[in-house]
């Protein structure tokens, strides 16, 4: 039987103290789009569920000495934010492809990193946008790059007793360019078979300058291709060079055989579309 | 099981709903306020048959814990009717359009359809596939729900 009980802490501070006093039994539920599915599905089941929707003051995009994102943020927000669109590409991209509009409107960015999937829409974006994480618990925040925040599927660093605020991006990255690709079957309602997300800097003479290639459903956790991108490094986006790029990408990942696609169509996926990413994201650049 | 007693203005009244706290706003709606427009497909967020529109935005009723409704503005398939009857533009264009067979999905698309053009009095044809993307229909007629979401939008720009 499914039987808990609810609180709906208004803010930061509360929500502690529900922690504190409710411990491991106690589920913090944001959007609720996964939760309550789990819930359903008796995959979870909480003795107390603590709302994070009452913290609307975690609902925010701004920019001043880089870009902020509260972590109760909801993907439609990010779709429909010009900024985000016209300058942090990728995860307009890795937003707007999450469920469907109905999904979109109540989950949030801070459920997708902290729900740890290794097919996260938002992951592969934040990854290359180099996006640093504010973590908040009783003894204060700290911060943990994006890059070391996940440790396995459904994993990461956060404590039990710890709450996400913030994504902190570098103001660095408006000089980039970058884009996001979902593969899947469908267009909607559907989890990625592969996601790449790439973000470039262009010199004058359109040699990069420094690249990140994130991938997704490329390993359990999201990962960085860090041989691709040092290999592109000052080197014009000429088709052999890409093509090489994506074929060493290919080449870092260690996807697994499984329901929605097998290892050898994922490696194929990457040696694909990291050049198609890298071309889509040089030419939002120029067109910046 | 612990009750909550939840208070929220639903298809323009105010009203309270005094429910298990586990339940959904979907069960809710179907159980307590005996509205049947929002249907059970899925459970699980994938088919959108128990579409509503919450402060605006459409939403998954089966999805929405009903603690989290305290204080906002819910409406149903069964509000968007004129109060003399008559029917809202998007009903009156399903019908016309042979926009509906079995009728399962058929209150879920009109509300994703609703949040639309609530929003957006002039979409794309593009635009209306996204608003209901979220919105599986068994019968596989997609192609007269566009017709109709497009031509109601059609009548709602023409009465301005």
């Amino acid at each position: 039987m499914i039987d808990y009980d609810y609180r709906k802490p208004e803010n930061v501070k509360e929500v502690f103290s529900f922690l504190k006093d409710y411990g491991p039994k106690a589920t913090l539920i944001a959007g609720g789009t996964d939760v309550m599915v789990k819930i359903r599905n008796r995959h979870l089941s909480p003795e107390v569920l603590v709302s994070l929707r009452g913290l609307e003051e975690l609902r925010y995009i701004t920019k001043k000495k880089g870009y902020h994102i509260g972590a109760m943020t909801t993907h439609g927000m990010l779709e429909h934010s010009d900024m985000v669109r016209t300058e942090l590409s990728a995860l307009h991209d890795g937003a707007s492809r999450v469920g469907s509009v109905q999904i979109r409107n109540v989950a949030t960015v801070g459920g997708n990193i902290c729900n740890a999937s290794p097919s996260a829409d938002t992951a592969g974006p934040l990854l290359v946008l180099d996006a640093t994480l504010i973590l908040e618990g009783p003894d204060g925040r700290r911060t943990v790059p994006i890059v070391d925040f996940f440790t396995g599927p459904s994993k990461t660093v956060r404590q039990q007793d710890e709450i996400l605020i913030e994504f902190d991006i570098p103001e660095e990255m408006s000089g980039f360019g970058s884009a996001y690709w979902k593969h899947s079957r469908r267009k909607a309602m559907d989890l990625p078979i592969l996601g790449v997300a790439v973000a470039v800097r262009l010199a004058d003479d359109e040699t990069v300058s420094d690249v990140r290639i994130g991938l997704t459903v490329a390993a359990p956790t999201p990962i960085r291709a860090y041989k691709a991108e040092e290999f592109l490094m000052g080197k014009r986006l000429d088709d052999d060079v890409l093509e090489a790029a994506g074929r060493i990408a290919s080449s870092e990942s260690s996807p697994r055989d499984s329901m929605r696609g097998k290892e050898w169509y994922r490696r194929d996926i990457i040696h694909v579309f990291v050049p198609r990413m890298a071309r889509l994201a040089a030419e939002r650049l120029r067109n910046q | 099981m612990k009750k909550v007693s939840i208070s929220f203005t639903l298809n323009g009244d105010a009203v309270t709903a005094e429910v298990p706290v586990t339940w959904t706003l979907l069960r809710t709606l179907r159980e307590f306020f005996e509205l049947t427009g929002p249907k059970e497909g899925c459970g699980v967020g994938e088919c959108g048959a128990c579409t509503v529109i919450i402060d605006g935005e459409a939403v998954n009723s089966c999805l929405y814990p009903v603690p989290e409704v305290e204080g906002k503005t819910v409406t149903t398939i069964e509000g968007i009717a004129d109060s003399d009857g008559s029917l809202h533009p998007l009903q009156d264009s399903f019908l016309k359009n042979n926009g509906v067979q079995c009728g399962f999905c058929t209150s879920g698309m009109i509300m994703s359809a609703k949040a639309l053009l609530d929003r957006n009095p002039d979409p794309t044809e593009d635009e209306i596939r996204t608003s209901i993307a979220g919105n599986l229909c068994r019968c596989t007629g997609y192609v007269q729900i566009v017709e109709a979401i497009g031509m109601a939008a059609e009548t709602v720009k023409q009465k301005g």
